[in-house]
């Protein structure tokens, strides 16, 4: 062996240790580099933002001179002492479960109708999520016109129908209907195709062998479609929970004051956060009103949790 | 031979099941009557005058004032339609990219390499889902003010900038598309991680990206709360401009619907053109979710 091949080998040798040793650093570091941005992104909008929260819940916190001193839980206790809060949450469950149960029902119909051996299911299925890409503010301009109390379609249809008007922006309940169908409209037709998905991924064999036992489609679709359809509306009810007690663009518009209506008819916690924050600029206040949301939605994801784990087993247990 | 056998029963029985019954299309043809019905409505109000919604003889039949009403709501100065509509092009715009090139390098990462805390971490982003937005907005609205950043469009793309679900979202795909052969294949060849990233995962998980490009477009484009909070008439997204519109013209529904529709109908176009795709993630996403 020549000397300059030694040196070569000897090149190449370190070139692979360098290119090795790079590699090894490689294989360590890159995973977290590719996660960071999540992660970087979440600490200051996400993470940071919800301990802060915690902080000034428990400051006398102003919109324009900022932290004024410790509160301790008088946040907390000034809020939970307004009747205000309590109606907002009484309007928010209305709501919730007036938009939740119909919406979770109707889907359910849809998904079975898209389930069958339709002709032109693309069409189908894109004709149920039409409305899905219209924003919810338009949604409630549009609505909103529809419910007026004076010469809106609905009361003016009623009122061919020999009915009398319903009062959409007075009475409590009607506003919520109102509310609860805009926000219906944008996702029923989202929620069936997610259900859809999940009907398809039910085995067929399944209904083939309770056909074959002569079991009535309804049948089928109570003992075999809603046990098996669990996991599924586990996830469409707990994103329904999430999004829907944050309500806000719909009470926002449905009146051109944006503050619940003259007796917080449909006054939702958000909108009641929204009030205290930027228009009586009480932080302290509103980060207190965050809190209670935050523990209002645990509560209410855990109700339902324990709601479909039990609708789930005794369908198993009546198979 | 089992298996063909098993291949042609299943194919005969797929052409037994029946087509469904009038009754079905029928129940369908009234969900889509009642999709499609506001947008009629819409159209039927903002083509009339001040007077339509009041009027007790309401033609079903469309007026003929669409544009003028259009053409009021562009020249509202306070509505700033032209602004807003730019506004929600580039915020969308940004967000999409962002999303989805995040989305891919971190799904990339849980879905095809090895490192320590991998599942927990994962978890952890998916927990944050949970975590309602509203609870993080007054400290984040006290950040943006501190920072100067209110009424500009940084605000609003900021937080915007990676979505759990787009980590979720990419990670499930890549798992499954991506064969683990694949990226060995291209490690061996020395090409490192970010190399294997670009040339390898980020080829393989198109479909997928193509999607959460669409389903994080509309969201933003839809997304209210925070951008309303955040910035102010003069420097608005569309949301935002339609609730100016509202608070001016609250008497005249020909005009804030007519905004309406304006506001609207790139979606309309996006969803002809993708409406395909879109259904198909939302169903693709649902089964894994």
């Amino acid at each position: 062996m020549t000397t300059s091949t030694l040196v070569a080998t000897e090149a190449a040798r370190r070139g692979f240790v360098l290119r090795e040793s790079l590699g090894r650093w490689d294989v360590k570091l890159s995973p977290y580099l590719f996660i960071s941005p999540f992660f970087v992104v979440f600490a200051l909008v996400g993470l940071f933002p919800l301990l802060y929260t915690g902080w000034v819940s428990v400051h006398a916190w102003d919109l324009l001179g900022g932290e004024q001193g410790w509160a301790g839980s008088g946040n907390f206790a000034f809020v939970l002492g307004q009747r205000q809060f309590w109606v907002a949450l009484r309007n928010t469950l209305s709501i919730f479960l007036l938009s939740a149960v119909p919406q979770l029902l109707v889907a359910t119909a849809i998904a079975a109708a898209l389930d069958t051996n339709l002709r032109n299911k693309t069409f189908w299925r894109m004709s149920v999520l039409l409305p899905f890409v219209v924003m919810p503010v338009a949604v409630t301009l549009i609505f909103g016109s529809m419910f007026g109390e004076r010469y809106g379609l609905v009361n003016r249809t009623l009122a061919d129908i020999g009915l009398g008007p319903i009062r959409w922006h007075t009475d409590p309940l009607a506003s919520h209907i109102a509310i609860a169908t805009m926000v219906n409209f944008r996702w029923t037709g989202y929620n069936a195709l997610i259900l859809l998905a999940g009907m398809q991924a039910i085995p067929r064999d399944l209904y083939e062998a309770a056909t074959i036992d002569g079991a009535t489609w309804l049948r089928r679709f109570f003992r075999i479609t809603v046990p098996q359809l669990r996991p599924t509306l586990i996830f469409v009810i707990i994103t329904a929970t999430i999004g829907g007690l944050q309500i806000f663009d719909e009470p926002r518009l449905y009146d051109q004051n944006g503050l619940g209506g003259e007796d917080q008819q449909w006054m939702t916690m958000t909108i009641y956060l929204y009030k205290l924050g930027w228009t009586q600029l009480n932080f302290g206040r509103a980060a207190a009103v965050a809190w209670l949301l935050f523990l209002v939605v645990v509560a209410i994801g855990l109700v339902n949790l324990a709601i479909t784990r039990r609708i789930a087993t005794s369908e198993e247990r009546a198979t | 031979m089992s298996v063909l056998a098993t291949l042609n029963q299943r194919r005969a029985q797929a052409r037994i099941e029946q087509r469904p019954g009038a009754a079905v299309y029928a129940f369908l043809a009234v969900i889509l009557a009642a999709s499609l019905f506001p947008f009629y409505w819409s159209f039927l109000i903002g083509s009339g005058d001040a007077g339509t919604l009041s009027d007790t003889g309401m033609s079903w039949i469309p007026g003929g004032n669409f544009l003028a009403n259009a053409r009021s709501v562009m020249d509202n100065e306070s509505v700033n339609f032209w602004r807003a509509l730019g506004n929600s092009v580039v915020v969308s715009s940004v967000i999409s990219i962002s999303v989805v090139f995040f989305s891919t390098l971190a799904g990339f990462a849980f879905a095809k390499l090895r490192f320590r805390g991998q599942h927990g971490l994962l978890v952890f982003i998916i927990g944050t889902m949970c975590v309602p937005t509203q609870l993080s907005v007054v400290p984040l609205f006290i950040a943006m003010s501190t920072f100067g950043w209110t009424g500009t469009l940084g605000a609003v793309i900021v937080p915007g900038l990676v979505t759990a679900f787009g980590v979720f979202w990419m990670t499930q795909y890549i798992a499954q598309s991506l064969p683990d052969e694949l990226v060995e294949a291209a490690r061996i060849d020395g090409a490192s991680l970010f190399q294997t990233f670009l040339h390898i995962a980020v080829p393989a998980a198109r479909p997928a990206a193509a999607m959460l490009a669409l389903f994080t477009f509309i969201m933003s484009w839809t997304n209210f709360f925070w951008p309303f909070i955040v910035l102010n008439q003069s420097n608005p997204t569309l949301p935002v401009a339609l609730a100016t519109l509202q608070a001016n013209y609250f008497v005249d529904y020909s005009i804030v619907l007519a905004g309406v529709l304006l506001a609207t109908v790139p979606l309309l176009v996006l969803f002809v053109f993708a409406g395909r795709q879109l259904v198909e993630g939302i169903m693709r996403g649902a089964i894994k979710g």
